[in-house]
């Protein structure tokens, strides 16, 4: 069977006037199906990076990525849009609703751009405020909603178009710890419910609650596996890197 | 299917500041404002000129003969035999003489009064109407018999029933340059005017045949046909002119010897003149709409900047760049059209004001009575401002838009 997820080699360099940055130094990354990954990373660690040509807002320099068996590392903006549309759900660190549009309207976003009509609309995006106990907000304004809830009012949206991965960019981080501890339980029970989760964050403790990490340091993978392995939490610090990738 | 929601976001960023709103249309709603108000008054004058036609006949041809130096004019009876030997286009044929003479009844001197000598066809006793938008109010008009036998009748305006023989003119003697003439018929009075002297209630019409006797002289220099329709009026030209230049012994002697000229002519040169004033106008009011439509891309270039990480998150959630663009586009459209609504009604209130302001004057200057001014826009005014208040927006909105649907979006969602 194939991979959900495939990076091959992936490099992403930046020419920031005279220096060269390997944002992404040949990254090879596999995450199937009803994964449950954390990509941890201090900042500068490439992990942002990642996050975007995972989440197709990006394309790599060199290397390719399969999303769902597509190779999706040439396609130009509008292709990507629509990869984006069908195949991915984005969770941001600031929601990012849009102040103006009532909840109902911001989880109908991703189904009005897919084109789904009107009425299957409306009823798709109750269901996903439905999933994420908010049916009864549908008509507030984000700005009515706490924190916490318009988190979960971001996850709805992402999960309104069942998109095959739903990429969680530090979740929890703009939340008190009791309701970031909500939103990563929440996402766990998507998790086994049989969605697949990729969480971006810098947090140790957060990223243990995934089932596997995936660490980067300066554009390199180097951990992968299982969460609970103690290796997989620990810092490693080789005083040969010399590289020091702006913050 | 994304049209109402861009549209009803439009609404929506419309509502919640209004003032920058109104201020971002001010631009279309003077600039269109402007351009109903032109057209209306266009439209108002247009109708004017309609309605003198309309009522003096589209099948009223004047000629005016200047004759040349040692050349004789024609005789009234060569317009007369003309009229009779072309009766399947030509119906009729007024003398109109000019005169200039003191008008007396008793010690009461009236300077100001214009008559003229005129024949029965001046008067159409089945419109009730003369051909210059007069109507009998009482006795009768000018008639056949007065003329062959250069009766001493005349008939008055208003003005001079009412300020010589206190309302009761009728069978009274008037004298004009001494000699006196009896009061056969009078006018109505024209209602939209002051009763003035000089006005155009202070006239008399007396027999061209006398009129002639009056001044003393032997010739007409204009005469006033009538054809059978409208239609016919250029081929009556075409007779009139023909049969001059045979008179004048000459290839073409219009404007030298005579000048000939429909109701149509007339109209349609007035008409003319009146459309290239209103071009001009127009162009001018533009330059306001032009200016709107930079107004509107600015607030909408500031309006993208501000959105930026809406756009990055529309973006993230799978809209393409046309999606972003037309959403830019309908928000500037809406503008732009609200404005152009605003002006359209802005313009409407205006035109009517200016409507009750110069309309007495204009119908003053027109110098024919029972004509109305309306300044109101034609529907298709209507519909044309708003389409190109709306084209503005479009155009005006478009390079915003492109330059939010072209925005990378990493870069818009980092944004702060």
């Amino acid at each position: 069977m194939e991979h959900l997820i495939e990076l091959k080699n992936v490099y992403k360099i930046y020419q920031m006037g005279e220096e060269t940055v390997h944002a992404l130094d040949g990254v090879d990354l596999t995450i199937d199906r009803g994964e449950f990954v954390a990509i941890v990373g201090s900042s500068g660690s490439g992990k942002s990076t990642a996050m975007n040509i995972i989440g197709c807002l990006d394309v790599p320099t060199s290397g390719t990525y399969h999303l769902g068996g597509v190779d999706v590392s040439t396609m130009d903006d509008d292709q990507q849009a629509e990869i984006r549309n069908k195949m991915l759900g984005f969770i941001f660190q600031q929601y990012n609703l849009i102040p103006k549009l009532t909840v109902l309207e911001n989880v109908e976003l991703p189904l009005l751009y897919a084109g789904v009509p009107g009425e299957e609309r409306r009823e798709r995006a109750l269901r996903s405020l439905e999933r994420v106990g908010l049916r009864e907000k549908a008509k507030n304004l984000p700005s009515q909603l706490s924190g916490g809830q318009q988190q979960r009012a971001s996850i709805a949206r992402a999960l309104a178009g069942t998109p095959s991965v739903i990429l969680a960019d530090e979740p929890t981080g703009a939340l008190d710890s009791r309701t970031g501890r909500d939103v990563l339980k929440f996402l766990k029970q998507l998790n086994r419910e049989g969605d697949t989760v990729v969480l971006i964050t810098h947090d140790n403790s957060i990223a243990v609650k995934a089932d596997r990490i995936v660490r980067l340091q300066d554009g390199k993978i180097i951990y992968d596996g299982d969460a609970h392995d103690p290796r997989a939490v620990v810092q490693p610090h080789d005083g040969e890197e010399e590289e020091e990738v702006g913050a | 299917m994304n049209f109402t929601q861009s549209f009803r976001l439009a609404i929506k960023s419309l509502t919640t500041s209004k003032m920058r709103a109104l201020l971002t249309m001010l631009g279309i709603i003077i600039g269109v404002g402007a351009v109903i108000v032109i057209l209306s008054l266009g439209n108002g004058l247009t109708g004017m000129v309609q309605q003198q036609i309309d009522k003096m006949g589209i099948n009223m041809i004047q000629m005016q003969l200047f004759g040349g130096m040692d050349n004789d004019l024609p005789d009234p009876e060569d317009m007369y035999d003309l009229v009779e030997a072309n009766s399947d286009i030509l119906t009729g044929v007024s003398p109109y003489v000019g005169v200039t003479a003191a008008v007396r009844n008793g010690n009461d001197i009236f300077k100001a009064t214009h008559l003229y000598g005129v024949s029965e066809i001046m008067y159409n006793a089945a419109t009730n109407y003369t051909m210059d938008g007069e109507q009998l109010a009482q006795g009768r008009f000018i008639n056949y018999l007065d003329v062959e036998r250069r009766e001493p009748v005349c008939v008055i305006g208003a003005y001079l029933e009412q300020e010589a023989f206190d309302g009761d003119a009728l069978g009274k003697k008037l004298s004009i340059n001494g000699r006196l003439f009896t009061v056969v018929g009078v006018l109505k009075r024209n209602a939209e005017l002051e009763m003035l002297e000089g006005s155009q209630d202070d006239q008399v019409y007396l027999p061209y045949s006398t009129a002639l006797e009056v001044i003393g002289s032997r010739w007409v220099n204009i005469y006033i046909f009538t054809s059978s329709s409208g239609d016919t009026a250029q081929a009556a030209k075409n007779i009139l002119v023909g049969w001059l230049n045979d008179f004048f012994r000459t290839d073409d002697g219009e404007y030298s010897y005579y000048y000939v000229t429909t109701m149509a002519e007339q109209a349609n040169m007035i008409n003319g003149m009146m459309g290239v004033a209103m071009g001009v106008l127009v162009a001018i009011a533009a330059i306001s709409l032009l200016v709107g439509g930079i107004g509107i891309m600015n607030i909408m270039l500031v309006s993208v900047t501000e959105r930026t990480r809406e756009i990055g998150v529309r973006k993230s959630l799978g809209a393409k760049r046309r999606d972003i663009r037309s959403q830019f586009v309908i928000e500037a459209g809406t503008t732009s059209a609200i404005g152009g609504l605003l002006g359209i009604g802005f313009g409407c209130l205006l035109a009517k004001g200016l409507e009750m302001l110069l309309g007495g004057m204009l119908i003053a200057s027109m110098g024919v009575s029972g004509i109305t001014f309306n300044a109101t826009p034609t529907m298709g005014a209507i519909l044309l401002s708003f389409g190109v208040s709306v084209g503005i927006g479009i155009l005006f909105g478009y390079l915003p838009a492109n330059k939010a649907a072209k925005l990378n979006p990493i870069d818009a969602l980092r944004y702060d």
